[in-house]
């Protein structure tokens, strides 16, 4: 079963939709955390700012048993998006502590020049480090004013470019996320989507 | 990208802002623009009722594209339940006149990235670009560099820009409103209407818009013609896209 993580957030409906288009019908929308128990792996959306998804995460109840089942237990998780920031230590974005689950934090797009608008909005290439959820240069849609930076190298699973090279992709161990939005990015989406369920 | 109008439940599509007809089925068009590898999805409901949750959660489970909603939005509650049905951006509009307070609000509570303002543009009877409210039928003594820069300020994360006196014509892009708007401003724009064929897309690309909405192009086979959902291949946007990367 596939738990995905609904904390007032953002768009659970449609990555629960691609995963069920994708023939794989065992979901769960998990707002509680007992839910999370229930579930072999997680994936955490999240559209919104880094403050607010910490937040809604304590909120819920959920940070704790979060921490225990990712950290202790090891079930994969796929962060997506706010989903994958959250899971570094920091953000500029915000104040409060991330997840820390990776090492590193999330610093805001600055460019001078004038041609490259933030937020980066739109289809981009992306390009494997790690052949782990995405094994060739795919396109994939993004939507992010923030990016990561990871404290170490061995943790960036995918790169593009976007003025500047950035880290769109993390994993550690049982741990990845995606700076893209892989339910939003029809066949590449399901591709990435797939593997993650298969891992 | 499409853009499809929404109302009372249905498809269908406007001229002039005016006389919608009937097109067809929402969410059977959303699967026909699936098979497409469409890029993004402009749905706008413009039937100045309640949001119709429901036609919108039928929508988001079949759609695997980026899809931005805009219509009726008036509460952080609606566009917190828009974003969780799978909604990536939400557009305002009125919500810019009535309740600039709730639009901050919005931009501090979702980000930037995901506020799309609508800027619907007419010209007035002197033949001058204006913001026009299409709720009140007024045109505004504001014009659309000012009301952008406006906006700009505000923090919204990107502009739609849509042309009244062109939308439905098949008359081709208001390439100087496209180009007065896209030099002064560091958002990203989206140009609507007026677009009939291919090289009006790339028109819009090539004068500064970042990306360019289709209305009657994608949903009649042509002008004064019968209902065919429909995008152009995607090899020949590649080459409009190639086109403005060699610019």
């Amino acid at each position: 079963m596939i738990g995905i993580v609904d904390y007032g957030m953002g768009n659970v409906g449609s990555v629960e939709s691609m995963i069920n288009h994708l023939g794989y019908h065992k979901t769960k929308i998990i707002k509680k955390k007992s839910d999370l128990d229930l579930v072999d792996k997680l994936i955490l959306p999240g559209v919104g700012t880094f403050d607010n998804g910490m937040i809604n995460l304590k909120k819920y109840d959920l940070l704790d048993e979060l921490n225990k089942q990712v950290l202790e237990n090891k079930k994969p998780v796929l962060g997506i998006c706010l989903g994958m920031q959250l899971l570094m230590e920091k953000s500029e974005e915000g104040e409060l502590p991330g997840l820390g689950w990776v090492k590193g934090e999330c610093k805001k797009f600055i460019f001078g020049n004038k041609k490259l608008k933030v937020p980066h909005m739109g289809w981009n290439e992306v390009n494997p480090i790690k052949n782990e959820l995405c094994d060739k240069s795919s396109r994939f849609y993004f939507v992010h004013s923030y990016y990561v930076k990871c404290e170490e190298e061995k943790n960036i699973m995918l790169k593009t470019n976007y003025g500047m090279e950035f880290v769109s992709g993390v994993s550690k161990d049982n741990i990845f996320g995606v700076q893209f939005h892989p339910e939003k990015s029809h066949k590449y989406g399901m591709d990435l989507m797939k593997k993650f369920i298969e891992c | 990208m499409p853009c499809l109008l929404l109302k009372d439940g249905s498809l269908v599509k406007t001229v002039k802002f005016d006389k919608p007809s009937y097109v067809g089925d929402a969410v059977n068009a959303i699967k026909i623009f699936n098979e497409k590898e469409v890029d993004e999805l402009l749905l706008i409901d413009i039937s100045k009722k309640e949001i119709p949750f429901d036609v919108i959660r039928k929508i988001t489970r079949e759609c695997f594209m980026p899809l931005c909603y805009g219509g009726n939005v008036k509460t952080i509650e609606n566009m917190r339940t828009l974003f969780q049905l799978g909604i990536e951006k939400i557009v305002v509009n009125d919500l810019l006149f009535d309740d600039i307070n709730l639009v901050k609000e919005a931009i501090k509570l979702f980000g930037s990235q995901s506020i799309v303002a609508s800027v619907d543009i007419k010209k007035n009877v002197w033949g001058v670009r204006k913001v026009y409210r299409h709720s009140n039928k007024k045109i505004l003594n504001l014009t659309p560099i000012e009301y952008v820069r406006q906006l700009e300020s505000l923090g919204v994360g990107e502009i739609l820009l849509y042309s009244v006196d062109r939308d439905g014509t098949w008359e081709g892009m208001d390439i100087d409103l496209i180009k007065e708007v896209t030099n002064k401003t560091h958002l990203p724009v989206i140009s609507c209407g007026g677009v009939g064929k291919l090289k009006d897309i790339e028109d819009g690309i090539l004068n500064g818009s970042s990306g360019v909405a289709i209305g009657s192009m994608c949903v009649y086979s042509k002008k004064d013609m019968g209902v065919l959902i429909k995008f152009p291949k995607k090899n020949d946007i590649n080459k409009i896209i190639e086109n403005y990367e060699n610019l």
